[in-house]
């Protein structure tokens, strides 16, 4: 093939012969153990697979049909809806506030910002185990502090509802500083100018926030809402080892039962499947409508 | 989707950049002032007080059954630490912790480098929706394919090695986005000059690319070395021998063994935590800039 190539002039088509060489890698990895899997999942829903030997046999819905009746799916579903529906507004109100609070005068502003973040770096298991610290029924932190306060002792254990509150707030500590970090980013692209304008308009602080401030940061609580929603319906190390998804199942949620269910004792992987599957068409249903829901919305602001 | 991110880039947070004047009387001023010193604190108090008890605990005797609020340690002491070094293989732990996440973040650094290279400057067919299928991989919950990718390793023959933690970690597809990103930036009249005057594609990426990727190659860096120092579920379903432990899997382990005795357990979690916490105070802003573009942690 003897394409006339003119100097300067860029050959179309073909494209760059090394590009293999670069793409290729990731490409591959990223092809064998994420897409590759994502299809088995697909897959292995519809199978029963042997605990020991691993045989694989074909079973149809029957996974799915297992779990419409299994009481313990739908309390782990249903406390991960209710995980989600505390953390994820808990976390995005407190971070923008104190991406506000961060944003303004203040001394000391970088340590202040450091001390915030720095949950962000610590492992879900080591948050766990600072967890069963404070929350230890019998010789954890709060219950000391409680008794040297003369406040009641919280059954933080014991108590499923408190168990699920030790959750959430463990949560809370860690994820703040992740919706801090997205919101102060935004903040920091506001344009001052904004600001003083309406400022010589006369608007008070409240109005600024309200007209100026707040729908410049849309696109940053999009984000952030996608991004906590999938972290809370993925949540997994802290659980596990703060409380194992107990008392009884008031704080299983569905990636401990995922995991419990094709890794524990009963080692049903087949099962264990469906419920991966139902765990991402959950994140992909609510990613598309709010996705759709974003797009709509600045539609009908243009 | 991932598209609408509304970051400017690799563009630095700086923490000193613009600060909004309060407005109102000096008065008001000084009161509002005052008011946001105030929470601070509190918040500050509030944040630091789980990692201060663990510190705490971890150097205090372990004996005592503490009833009773214990804010500083009394008697501070390394019992703890020798305890527990003297009953598990803690040491290997933690060098299993540092091979598994040096050799995977020097695999997925390389990958993401070449990979956001290909994407952003070189002309190839399939290029568009090869890179959107990798980004849809972003939003894959790692609890979705737990099942499937064990079976796949396992049929691999690589459960129970390293290499089953090391060859998915280096798969983060998070790296590709960034680096992508970031190489979008660089001037495509600076890749086609070099071409121009007879480099290959490789010589154009080591010599002029790489050279301008220094601040890419940190956040990469520091992302991915906190990822796989950090990652829990997958090492737990692969790695089942106690010999080839990483420091959270060991942790968790040890979680069973001593139950309540926190002075153990505070110990072992600050000698998990201490690396990450002294990386993130040196590289701050690199780990913000990362958090903020990727989204992910």
């Amino acid at each position: 093939m003897s394409a006339p190539s003119v100097p300067g002039v860029r050959r179309q088509g073909r494209g760059d012969r090394s590009a293999p060489l670069f793409a290729g890698p990731v490409v591959l990895l990223a092809g064998l153990f994420l897409v590759l899997p994502m299809g088995l999942a697909l897959v292995f829903s519809l199978t029963e697979i042997a605990p020991l030997s691993g045989e694989v046999g074909w079973v149809g819905l029957a996974n799915f049909a297992t779990m419409a009746a299994d009481p313990t799916f739908f309390r782990s579903l249903l406390n991960t809806a209710l995980f989600a529906l505390v953390t994820v507004p808990g976390s995005m109100a407190i971070g923008l506030a104190l991406a506000l609070l961060m944003n303004s005068v203040l001394p000391a502003r970088p340590l202040f910002r450091t001390v915030v973040y720095l949950p962000l770096v610590i492992s879900g298991v080591a948050v766990g185990l600072i967890g069963s610290l404070l929350f230890n029924e019998t010789s954890g932190v709060l219950r000391a502090l409680a008794l040297a306060l003369g406040l009641p002792v919280v059954p933080w254990q014991s108590s499923g509802p408190a168990a699920f509150a030790s959750v959430v707030l463990i949560t809370l500590w860690v994820r703040v500083g992740f919706c801090m970090i997205i919101y102060l980013a935004a903040l920091q692209a506001v344009p001052p100018e904004l600001h003083e304008a309406a400022q010589v308009e006369g608007a008070s602080g409240w109005q600024r926030f309200h007209h100026v401030t707040l729908p410049l940061l849309g696109p940053a609580t999009f984000f952030l809402l996608i991004m906590s929603v999938i972290y809370s319906f993925n949540v997994f190390d802290t659980v596990f080892v703060l409380t194992g998804g107990g008392p009884g199942s008031a704080t299983e949620v569905l990636g401990t039962y995922a995991y419990d269910t094709a890794f524990g004792p009963a080692r049903d992987q087949g099962y264990g499947a469906a419920i991966g599957v139902v765990v991402f068409v959950l994140t992909m249903v609510f990613t598309l409508v709010q996705w759709r829901r974003s797009r709509a919305a600045r539609d009908g602001a243009l | 989707m991932v598209a609408t991110v509304p970051t400017r880039g690799l563009t630095v947070v700086d923490a000193r950049a613009r600060t909004a004047r309060a407005p109102g009387r000096p008065g008001r001023r000084r009161v509002g002032w005052t008011l946001r010193v105030v929470a601070a604190v509190l918040v500050a108090v509030v944040m630091v007080f789980p990692l201060w008890v663990m510190l705490v605990t971890a150097f205090s005797s372990g004996s005592a059954y503490s009833q009773t609020l214990r804010l500083w340690p009394s008697e501070p002491t390394l019992d703890n630490f020798t305890r527990v070094f003297a009953a598990w293989p803690v040491g290997s732990w933690f060098a299993n912790s540092v091979a598994v996440a040096g050799v995977t973040t020097v695999l997925s650094v390389t990958v993401s480098l070449t990979g956001g290279f290909a994407f952003a400057k070189l002309r190839w067919a399939g290029r568009t929706p090869v890179f959107l299928l990798l980004l849809a991989t972003m939003m894959i919950p790692a609890q979705a394919i737990l099942v499937p990718q064990f079976r796949l390793v396992s049929s691999l023959g690589l459960v129970g090695t390293f290499w089953a933690v090391i060859l998915p970690g280096a798969a983060a597809t998070f790296g590709i986005f960034l680096a992508r990103q970031f190489l979008m930036a660089i001037p495509t009249e600076l890749v086609e000059a070099a071409r121009v005057d007879g480099a290959s594609t490789p010589r154009v990426f080591w010599s002029i690319v790489l050279p301008l990727c220094r601040p890419l190659i940190a956040v990469l860096t520091l992302l991915a070395l906190m990822y796989q120092w950090n990652d829990f579920l997958w090492p737990l379903v692969v790695l089942r021998d106690p010999a080839l432990f990483t420091l959270p899997i060991g942790l968790q382990f040890l979680q069973g063994q001593y139950l309540t005795d926190h002075g153990a357990l505070m110990a072992m979690t600050l000698l998990a935590t201490a690396p990450l916490v002294v990386l993130f105070l040196v590289f701050q802003r690199y780990f913000v800039q990362g958090l903020a573009t990727t989204g992910l942690r």
